[in-house]
């Protein structure tokens, strides 16, 4: 006989108007509020209207170094992510060094290095000039590599928290340490940490601003450069702020949504 | 490198195996002949567990010898692959993949290390789905059946392999007692085929009903065995006693 879904999740509390008062999400009614009046001014000031046309300018960059990093941070975070939680020691050592590196040095410390020492290094020792890779790509370079070891720690919290019977169930079928982490262990892992990965998709976002001191013309950069001529910092500052509420407030509906999706589908 | 006729399905020989610097198995020396069903008994910690999971070397022997249809277990790991698809084991907990769907969890390792084709492996998957009674259970989850139902999907996906030896430890200690008999069904029916089988349980009504012979370990060592008449009607150790009046009362 089957267990049916709805007898497992526990039925919902009855909602008096007084509990449902407070569990009403008052703080996005006072953000969406914010936001609308910024709308507003941008919309029937043209000062406003200038510098929010400005910094648009720079809202493609943010996304593109935002996405691309990423998605290769992801790439770099699985690897060391499965260096961490790997039986030889060589490699277990490797991975925990890089890790216990980077987050050992403050973000702003480890964009500066990367993008003006360790690249120019390794380009040189490539034999190419030392202006050969373009400052974004920099950029991108430094985020991918900070953010590997952040998401690396998520992955192997995820391995982790998987239980030993799993592997052991896969290795008495003869799958081999490969297949099992390949087609049992990473597929529960992946989805357990599903939400950690998209807290880092919104804290990237926000980071990809500190690369502004790279010269790289995303909004942060943007907005800097036009206020060096403007002088108007309270308009500028306060829509570049309006900008990145908005990304991370859509970013982070739309992965609650996925989740729900996702926790739907079982 | 195969077992010639007169050799047992599964030599253990002087078998010890350290947790540190407890013994957790004492010189174990044990042999199972083909088809025959060996049951193991004795209270928590004696060590059951670790000798069935020896044979199929999720736990590595500190000492002694394991041979199994033949081969002998060693840290190759090509003899460990190859004693692994011999070897099914069916575990306390079912340990089902639970991300994939019945018949999914008995198709993977068909297709990932038999190289079953896809239509091959579910045509396997739904006669051992009839086998054990839950052809219609095929579609979902593991998280969306019973513990009995569970462990009959477990079974399946190992006898899907096609193994020469069956392990069970302890397959229906996770289960209530309404859904035990269905496990025990499948079981008994898989000791009629003649399939080796190795049952650490305290099912008195497999030991009756299907084993050829029952282990009773203490501490890490066989204190005795022989026919279950034997071992429940007239035991020999006073530790063997003194456990089976706790299990019997
Ligand atoms: N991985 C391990 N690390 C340390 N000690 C272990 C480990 N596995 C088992 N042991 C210890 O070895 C002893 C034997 O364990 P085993 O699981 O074989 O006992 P068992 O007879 O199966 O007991 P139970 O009936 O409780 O399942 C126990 O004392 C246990 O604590
Ligand atoms: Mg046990």
């Amino acid at each position: 006989m089957a267990i049916e879904h709805d007898q497992i999740i526990p039925s919902r509390p009855t909602v008096t108007w007084r509990t449902g008062l407070a569990q009403f999400p008052w703080w996005l009614v006072i953000i969406l509020t914010i936001i609308i009046i910024m709308v507003l001014r941008i919309i029937f000031d043209p000062i406003h209207r200038d510098i929010f046309i400005t910094i648009l300018q720079g809202l493609g960059l943010t996304l593109y170094v935002t996405v691309v990093s990423f998605v290769l941070s992801l790439v770099l975070g699985l690897v060391l992510g499965l260096g961490r939680v790997a039986k030889n020691p060589i490699l277990r050592n490797l991975a925990i060094t890089y890790i216990e590196f980077i987050r050992g040095v403050p973000m702003l410390v480890l964009i500066f290095t990367i993008s003006f020492a360790v690249v120019p290094l390794v380009a040189r020792t490539f034999g190419l000039p030392n202006n050969a890779v373009s400052l974004t790509t920099r950029a991108i370079i430094a985020l991918v590599l900070i953010y590997g070891a952040y998401i690396a720690e998520i992955f192997r919290a995820g391995i982790e928290s998987i239980g030993r019977g799993q592997m052991e169930a896969a290795r008495s079928l003869g799958m081999s340490h490969v297949q099992a982490m390949r087609y049992v262990i990473l597929p529960q892992a992946v989805r357990n940490v599903l939400p950690a990965l998209g807290n880092d998709l919104i804290a990237m976002l926000k980071d990809s601003s500190l690369v502004s001191v790279l010269g790289v013309r995303e909004m942060t950069q943007v907005a800097r450069l036009s206020v060096s001529t403007s002088f108007r910092y309270e308009e500028t500052y306060f829509i570049l702020t309006l900008f990145y509420l908005s990304l991370t407030l859509v970013l982070s509906l739309l992965l609650q949504l996925l989740q729900r999706r996702m926790r739907a589908k079982g | 490198m195969s077992r010639s006729a007169s050799q047992p399905m599964i030599l253990i020989e002087n078998v010890s195996k350290y947790f540190g610097a407890f013994r957790a198995l004492d010189q174990v020396n044990l042999s199972v002949e083909a088809g025959e069903v060996l049951m193991i008994i004795g209270p928590s910690g004696s060590g059951k567990s670790t000798l069935l999971r020896c044979i199929n070397h999720l736990e590595v022997p500190d000492a002694g010898r394991i041979v199994v249809d033949g081969i002998t277990v060693n840290n190759n790991e090509a003899h460990i692959n190859a004693v692994r698809a011999e070897v099914g084991m069916v575990f306390q907990r079912f340990e089902l993949f639970p991300h994939l769907t019945v018949l999914e969890n008995i198709c993977l390792a068909q297709q990932k290390v038999r190289r079953r084709s896809r239509r091959e492996s579910e045509q396997i998957a739904w006669q051992l789905l009839e086998k054990v009674g839950i052809p219609d259970q095929a579609h979902k989850h593991p998280g969306q059946l019973s513990g009995g139902q569970q462990q009959r999907v477990a079974i399946a996906r190992s006898l899907a392999m096609q193994p020469k030896i069956m392990l069970f430890d302890e397959p229906t200690s996770a289960l209530d007692p309404e859904m035990i008999k269905e496990v025990l069904d499948v079981m008994l029916a898989l000791a009629a085929e003649g399939m080796t089988m190795v049952v650490v349980s305290h099912e008195m009504g497999f030991a009756r009903n299907a084993a050829n012979r029952v282990v009773f370990m203490d501490q890490g060592r066989i204190i005795e065995q022989g026919a279950p008449e034997a071992i429940f009607g007239a035991p020999q150790h006073e530790r063997t006693k003194l456990f089976l009046s706790r299990i019997l009362h």
